[in-house]
């Protein structure tokens, strides 16, 4: 059976290359730096489960030190010029998109195919993983067909992807920080002081005002933790089931559904939410690193008095 | 019970603030929150070297990037501008709003992983995006990039939970059903609908808006 493990050496193998290359690379100040980080990355990605609990705390606290002491640098990798990309993009026209769509249609086919048909009954792939395995499975095909119509450099994978990756740098491994921080708030008991702080503050008998610090409260949660997913058990619990659902008579479905989203409008104003907020500002090379989340307030804002709005007429709660 | 854990809270909203590098900032939170909870250092990091690892899944999503880049390197920023240019019509606004709803319809149907910040936002919509704005302005240019990454956050969060085999719905489902409440997961998916066309309305009135602006200016 193809298992979570089993993409984790694709993924491991590619930060390999792009350590072993950031270490060759002289155009870059840090590279021992670049070559040390993204070693470790590609050490936790193909040998995390023999190096035990406390060895991966320790690649985690060696991570943390390279890039907090500003370790981490941009490499140069081998790739075309503006002007040359130009003239490639003329030449090629719109067939440039086909490999582009290559990685989608096959994550997409795949799932299907798998969730739909008696392919999915033969136990080859690890449940509710189908999607991940298409989609290493779209990036190999993507390659294939890239390399056989293109024919660019051997290197140029690993290159192009260093180049990718250099410019996003540390905040490509930010994400799965902060879901170990979800972890260890969590194992420390967090949720529950937020979630007893929560309720100390609702006013005695006011529906509305129970169902505003509801959703401000999953989307404030949120904002700490990063994921809605940490907030929503602890505000489900606190107010969404002994308040407003067994008290006031609200409709779970409603509750439960409004609640989550209103959890998705902390998330788009959170650095927590790493990898939907930071990772794109820094793949964008935008100047400010948060910039997306600027962008997202003046929605988020209004979106969240919706989800108030919409918990309170659609619950049964009036 | 003791407010102390919530320190760890406190060290992570600084750092943001004073814009450290939040990598250090984390692990500092992590280790503070931990040692506070009564537990002991080599515990505290072998909790978090743990958890690191379990959400190791995070990380699968990177080997997109040498298929992204090898593109890239072909032109394929170049193709995707090329492209908008060719539609006379064509406005940073509209673009947008069409994405958005391409994104909500798609998570909506389960397709949430056929597009992302690394596979359709880099590559395609925001040097489309830029195009249809006519090569604007370092400051200009910088604010249509933030907002494609933002329509594409947008319409993948209040799209995915119309879709009822996915992670959250799952999530309060369980969490209900534990409190005593069975529901389906099609019952909370039918009711994320609301909230996305709510999504579609605010966020495509700022799109409209900003084409609007635009032709002001």
């Amino acid at each position: 059976m193809i298992t979570l493990t089993w993409l984790y050496v694709p993924a491991g193998l590619l930060f390999a290359g792009v350590a072993l290359r950031s270490a060759l690379d002289r155009s870059n100040a840090k590279r021992f730096g670049n070559a040390a980080f993204w070693g470790l990355m590609a050490l936790s990605l193909l040998a995390g489960d023999l190096i035990g609990d406390f060895g991966n705390g320790l690649l985690v606290l060696g991570l943390a030190a390279l890039a907090g002491f500003g370790l981490v640098g941009r490499g140069h990798p081998a790739t075309t010029t503006e002007p040359e990309r130009e003239a490639f993009s003329q030449r090629l026209g719109n067939r440039l998109f086909l490999p582009a769509l290559v990685i989608p249609a096959v994550a997409l086919v795949g799932t299907l195919a798998w969730s739909y048909t008696p392919l999915g009954a033969t136990g080859w792939i690890e449940p509710k993983r189908e999607t991940y395995v298409f989609l290493v499975l779209g990036v190999l095909l993507a390659l294939g067909v890239i390399f056989a119509w293109l024919r660019p450099p051997a290197l140029a994978p690993v290159e192009e992807g260093r180049r990718l990756l250099d410019a996003i740098g540390w905040a490509a491994v930010l994400p799965q920080l902060l879901a170990a921080l979800g972890a260890v708030f969590a194992a420390a008991g967090v949720g529950e002081i937020v979630g007893a702080g929560v309720r100390s503050v609702i006013p005695e008998g006011s529906v509305f005002l129970t169902v505003c610090v509801f959703a401000l409260g999953m989307a404030g949660f949120t904002m700490i933790m990063g994921n809605a997913f940490a907030a929503f058990p602890v505000m489900a619990a606190a107010i969404g089931v002994p308040l407003l659902i067994a008290d006031y008579g609200g409709d779970p479905a409603v509750i439960g559904a409004v609640g989550m989203l209103a959890g998705f409008c902390g998330t788009l104003m959170t650095p927590m939410a790493a990898n939907f907020n930071l990772v794109p500002a820094a793949l964008l090379e935008l100047k400010d690193q948060y910039g997306v989340i600027r962008a997202q307030i003046p929605t988020a804002l209004p979106l969240l008095a919706a989800q108030i709005a919409i918990l309170y007429l659609f619950a049964g709660l009036m | 019970m003791t407010w102390l854990p919530l320190l760890g809270i406190l060290i992570v909203v600084a750092g943001f603030a004073l814009r450290l590098n939040p990598m250090p900032v984390v692990v500092a939170a992590g280790l503070a929150t931990g040692l506070l909870a009564g537990m002991g250092p080599v515990e505290v990091i072998a909790a978090f070297g743990k958890a690191f690892n379990d959400n190791r899944i995070i990380a699968i999503v990177w080997v997109v990037l040498p298929v992204i880049g090898l593109l890239e390197r072909y032109g394929l920023q170049q193709r995707a501008a090329a492209v908008i240019r060719g539609f006379k019509g064509a406005t940073t606004g509209k673009l947008l709003l069409l994405y958005l709803a391409y994104r909500q319809i798609t998570a909506a149907v389960g397709l949430h992983s056929t597009a992302g910040h690394p596979q359709t936002v880099r590559p395609l919509v925001a040097p489309m995006a830029l195009a249809a704005a006519g090569d604007p302005p370092p400051e200009e240019a910088e604010k249509i990039k933030a907002m494609t990454a933002a329509t594409d956050n947008v319409g993948l969060f209040f799209g995915e939970d119309v879709f009822f085999a996915i992670g959250s719905i799952v999530l309060i489902q369980q969490v209900l059903a534990a409190e005593g409440y069975a529901l389906t997961p099609l019952e909370l998916a039918l009711w994320a609908i609301p909230s996305a066309i709510a999504a579609f309305v605010i966020h495509g009135a700022r799109l409209w808006w900003w084409d609007r602006r635009r032709r002001a200016a």
